[in-house]
């Protein structure tokens, strides 16, 4: 199992990182995407891969070991919200910088 | 104090101009008097300290310290200070803004009286910058002028660069002593010169002193800032700032100058400026010039003593720093007044003044005699201490020679220049070129320069009275124990100073005698007037801010951005490999397989490889395929017990989606053209992929060396013990984001409200490229040939009614996510994607002209309501003398629902919430709206506006 995730994140980080050193506008952005969704699953792991451990606590006296780490996922909340954030903000700077110079080329000028 | 008075004069401006300068002049005479009544307590050699605790474990206080030497800087300051104010009330023009004159005069006065009472040194360094910032503003009071604006220019980044100098010195002491505190620093005995650091430390502080007190080679400052007014010359250019230089080395001269390379440093750079100054003064035809460069030669003068390392050297440099301030403040006044009443401080227009204005020229020519040291007055007794200390035996014979010839070669230049101001503006035939009769000016703006005056002359009489026990305070304040004997008193009896006093008397009478004929006219030092410091400090300007920094730029820069993000991308990985490499240790093998999640990844890897290889050319393609690696992410989330963030990724994915959707249609056509490819592109592609390979690997690397080892103890457990103690819920994840760590998720929110406005902002004055303006292609095809008949009309008919009776399930079902978010997986953030999804859907399957028949969206004024929600409930939790966001909770039963729980962490949801559904549609409506909007493609002229659609456009 954590092989395979080990393997995604990988190829996730890999995708990602060839997209944004392209020269078109979407590209990067899709890159960018990518690269978040491994870094997502990169800080999930670092609380370690529980499949059968518990989100949802029990009542008031639980035995901390049997629920999953919950400090990673909320940090990966926030980050999935922020990256929405982020995509959105990117997409309409890419449709302005089109607008304005009139092709997609990330420096806004055809080499 | 100074500075709540510069605000209030400040904000006088416009009333009565006489108001300001009542303000400051009465700062000015109360902080004098309380100053003079301290001094039975500082006279004892103690000093007073007062502090305020500010950052007590960084050793950062608030100390004010009065000793012997400060307090005697305090009156120089505040007595200057209040003549200077008095001066001013009729020197300047009414025309000028005279409330930030009075404003700026008394901030400096804050900065400086701050400085000299700063009884630690961080401190000290903050007012040293701010007496140069004031400076600045004051030497640049006549902002219309363009050489006041050069002068103050320059003046500002010498004295910064001295500024930032002295700040990184002062770090150094602090750590070689171990304190900040003044009073530890001044106790350090001989740490300080024994430090390995002390010739770093010595070199920066230096570096700091000279550049404040105009030192060889960086006094060309000084005469440039003489285009400030008058009084400001008078107090910050002779009086008091130029004087923080020596201040610095006087404060900290008990504990630093005990070594060779101070010695060495400090006495000849202080011998060349006296020389220096002296001779360019002499060459100057503008008095204020004059002035100048004779304070830069008397500055000389006192680091010169203060370099000797004596303690008599010592007590002559305060008592001359004393006696400079005074003539020279007095001498300053009387160039403005010649200058206010004649039009010009032309040397050469000028003679004959005497006639004119008999008590004016009475007073400077004897001010003028202190500053050549004529006896009986006050710069006589400190000038033939500092000969006697030129003059004492020292075992090194260069230094034996060179300090009493150098010290009485400056002293005829001096003569020689105080000659060349008396007699050539007061004396010879009366003045032909002035534009206007000459007069007394007003007494009152006399008065101030006849009390210096009188001051140069009772200290010159009968020094041990008047100023005795004053410098005895000063003095023991800075030596201590070693103070020595001295003595004040005029005649000393037939010696070796007095003869040099009398060899400088007639030697500067003698050199101004074929000056006068043969060099009138000459601007500025023959022979050096090439080499000037102002040009050479330009040219250097210029050429670090201009040339050097664009050809830095082509060489390094790039403002590409592939380039750049390579750069980067390579560091990072170059700094994870070598972070990385060493604690990689032997990986284990894989324990267990999971084949479903081994399927799902097999999916999503291709996905994302593919989406990788598609975005060139199919964009369309792209998306789904990066939705695709987003889905897979999605159920690893909900695989490994994450179910928040499972029912987050989808939602936001969605809501990507049909962002990126709506964005896609203005971008412009790509073809593939297979065969275009040069070397240099295939070669760029492979270096990309060769680095895109080796990132995944590392990134694949570590985060299986890491999940395969077993976790640290972190801080989860807290979080899990207290969830449902404290936070009142079971979920853990979102007690943690509306409870624990309330104030991230309160930063979070705002983040993406700025953003929705940002994008909203950007979309206003949205401009399509030329080749997008017109209506899709598929559009037109399929458009009607009916008048005003839209595609959307007939299109997609039964899924667009199902879509609107789904409308209200949908909000509830957000309402129900929001509320049981404490309990079970949900909360503000899921709940608002969802609502925004609900009104999306609408737009989508209605049309955007349908709905907003019908709807009253108003997205801004949801996330104005959000953030204040958020914020108020984080406000209530401190009114009830809680932290900020402390949240409390209970169960409340409510009929037909049953039991609830209700935290004031779900009012904070319930802005989370709003916010959320704000910024979502902002976003996406925004967009939507493009389309419909007919904008003009880019360069063509204003686009027409539609009625009613004001409102999103």
């Amino acid at each position: 199992m954590e092989l395979i995730l080990a393997a995604a994140i990988g190829v996730l980080a890999a995708s990602g990182v060839y997209l944004i050193l392209r020269p078109r506008t979407f590209q990067v952005i899709i890159g960018l995407s990518l690269i978040s969704y491994a870094v997502n699953l990169f800080i999930l792991a670092m609380g370690r891969l529980r499949m059968d451990a518990a989100p949802i606590l029990d009542g008031a006296n639980a035995n901390p070991a049997d629920y999953v780490d919950p400090v990673p996922q909320a940090l990966v909340l926030t980050a999935i919200v922020i990256g929405f954030a982020m995509t959105a903000l990117f997409l309409v700077v890419l449709l302005a910088a089109r607008g304005l110079t009139g092709n997609d080329h990330v420096d806004g000028k055809l080499d | 104090m100074p500075f709540l008075a510069c605000v209030l004069a400040y904000a006088l401006q416009g009333r009565l101009t006489g108001g300001a300068a009542f303000v400051a002049g009465g700062v000015a005479g109360l902080l004098f008097l309380v100053t003079v009544l301290l001094f039975p307590q500082v006279s004892q050699g103690g000093a007073l300290i007062y502090r305020i605790e500010w950052i007590p474990q960084l050793g950062l206080n608030l100390t004010l310290r009065m000793d012997g030497l400060a307090w005697l800087f305090c009156v120089l300051i505040t007595l200057i200070g209040l003549l200077v104010v008095l001066y001013a009330r009729y020197y300047m023009s009414p025309k000028d803004p005279v409330a930030r004159f009075y404003a700026l005069l008394l901030a400096f006065m804050g900065a400086m009286l701050g400085l000299v009472l700063s009884g630690n040194i961080i401190q000290l360094a903050v007012f040293w910058e701010l007496t140069s910032l004031v400076s600045f503003l004051l030497i640049g009071y006549w902002y219309h002028r363009g050489d006041a604006r050069d002068g103050a220019r320059m003046a500002l980044i010498v004295t910064g660069m001295g500024g930032l100098a002295l700040f990184v010195a002062m770090l150094l002491i602090g750590h070689i002593v171990g304190s900040y505190e003044l009073d530890v620093v001044l106790a350090s005995g001989r740490t300080l010169v024994e430090s390995p650091l002390y010739p770093v430390t010595l070199i920066l502080f230096l570096l700091a002193a000279f550049t404040k007190s105009a030192q060889f080679p960086f006094q060309f400052w000084l005469p440039n800032a003489m285009t400030a007014p008058t009084p400001v010359s008078a107090y910050l250019h002779s009086a008091t700032m130029v004087k923080a230089g020596v201040f610095l080395l006087t404060r900290f001269w008990p504990v630093m100058s005990d070594s060779e390379l101070w010695f060495a440093i400090v006495t000849y750079t202080g011998l060349a400026t006296l020389i220096f100054g002296a001779a360019a003064a002499l060459f100057q035809r503008d008095l204020k010039g004059l002035l100048a460069y004779s304070t830069i030669s008397h500055l000389g003068l006192i680091t010169t003593l203060l370099g000797m390392g004596t303690p008599l050297a010592a007590v002559a440099a305060i008592f001359h720093i004393a006696n400079h301030a005074v003539f020279k403040a007095s001498l300053f006044m009387a160039v403005g007044i010649i200058d206010h009443e004649t039009g010009t401080r032309d040397v050469r227009k000028l003679s004959g003044l005497w006639r004119f204005m008999p008590f004016t020229a009475t007073f400077a020519i004897i001010a003028s005699g202190a500053m050549a040291g004529v006896p009986l007055l006050n710069g006589f007794l400190s000038k033939e201490m500092f000969f006697t200390e030129t003059a004492e035996f020292h075992p090194d014979v260069f230094v034996n020679y060179s300090l009493p010839i150098g010290a009485t070669i400056a002293g005829m230049l001096s003569v020689a220049y105080s000659i060349k101001f008396v007699h050539g503006v007061f004396f010879g035939p009366p003045p032909t070129e002035l534009d206007r009769v000459p007069h007394e000016p007003p007494a009152l703006m006399r008065r101030p320069m006849e009390l210096l005056v009188v001051v140069c002359l009772a200290v010159g009489i009968i020094p041990g009275i008047t100023i005795g026990p004053f410098l005895a305070a000063a003095v023991t304040s800075v030596l201590g124990a070693e103070t020595p004997y001295y003595s004040l008193s005029v005649w000393h009896g037939f010696n070796l100073p007095l003869l040099m006093s009398l060899l400088a008397m007639v030697g500067g009478a003698v050199i101004y005698v074929p000056y006068y004929r043969r060099f009138r006219d000459v601007d500025g030092l023959p022979f050096l007037n090439r080499f000037r410091g102002q040009r050479i400090f330009e040219r250097l300007l210029l050429n670090a801010t201009n040339k050097w920094a664009r050809s830095f730029m082509q060489l390094f820069g790039t403002q590409r951005l592939q380039p750049q993000i390579f750069i980067v991308v390579l560091l990072a990985l170059a700094a994870g490999v070598a972070a990385g490499w060493a604690r990689m240790g032997n990986l284990p093998l894989p324990e267990s397989f999971d084949p479903v999640l081994g399927l799902v990844w097999l999916m999503g890897g291709i996905s994302a490889i593919a989406a990788a290889q598609q975005a060139k050319f199919h964009r369309l393609a792209a998306m789904i395929l990066m939705g695709g690696a987003g889905l897979a992410t999605c159920i690893t989330f909900a695989w490994l017990s994450a179910p928040d963030l499972a029912l987050t990724q989808l939602l936001a994915e969605i809501a990507t989606t049909v962002l990126i959707l709506l964005g896609l249609r203005w971008l412009p056509k790509r073809l593939p053209v297979p065969d275009d490819l040069t070397l240099r592109m295939r070669l760029r592609r492979g270096r990309d992929v060769g680095l895109a390979v080796l990132v995944g690997l590392g990134a694949a690397l570590a985060s299986y060396a890491i999940m395969t080892r077993s976790a640290p103890l972190g801080i989860s457990e807290f979080f899990l013990a207290n969830a449902y103690k404290q936070g009142g819920g079971t979920n853990v994840v979102n007690v943690m984001l509306v409870d624990f760590r309330g104030f991230d998720t309160m930063g979070e929110i705002t983040v993406l409200g700025v953003v929705a406005l940002t994008v909203f902002g950007l979309l206003r004055r949205f401009r399509p490229a030329v080749d997008n303006a017109e209506r899709p292609e598929q559009q037109r095809l399929l458009d009607g040939s009916a008048e005003g008949q839209r595609v959307a009309d007939d299109f997609l008919r039964i899924p667009a009614l199902i879509m609107t009776w789904l409308f209200p399930v949908v909000i509830a079902i957000a309402i129900y996510m929001l509320l049981r978010g404490h309990d079970l997986p949900g909360g503000g953030f899921i709940a608002g994607i969802i609502m925004s999804l609900a009104f999306i859907l609408q737009y989508m399957a209605n049309g955007t002209r349908w709905v907003e028949e019908r709807l009253r969206v108003l997205p801004v004024l949801w996330i104005g309501w959000g953030l204040l929600l958020a914020m108020l409930t984080g406000l209530g939790a401190m009114a009830l003398g809680a932290p900020f966001l402390t949240s409390a909770f209970a169960y409340a039963e409510i009929p037909l629902i049953g039991k609830i729980p209700m935290a004031t962490a779900l009012l904070f949801d319930l802005g989370v919430f709003a916010l959320v559904v704000g910024a979502t549609v902002l976003m996406l409506i925004a967009l939507a709206h493009q389309s419909i909007r007919r904008p003009k493609p880019a360069g063509s002229a204003k686009p027409r506006e539609r009625e009613g659609l004001a409102k999103w456009n």
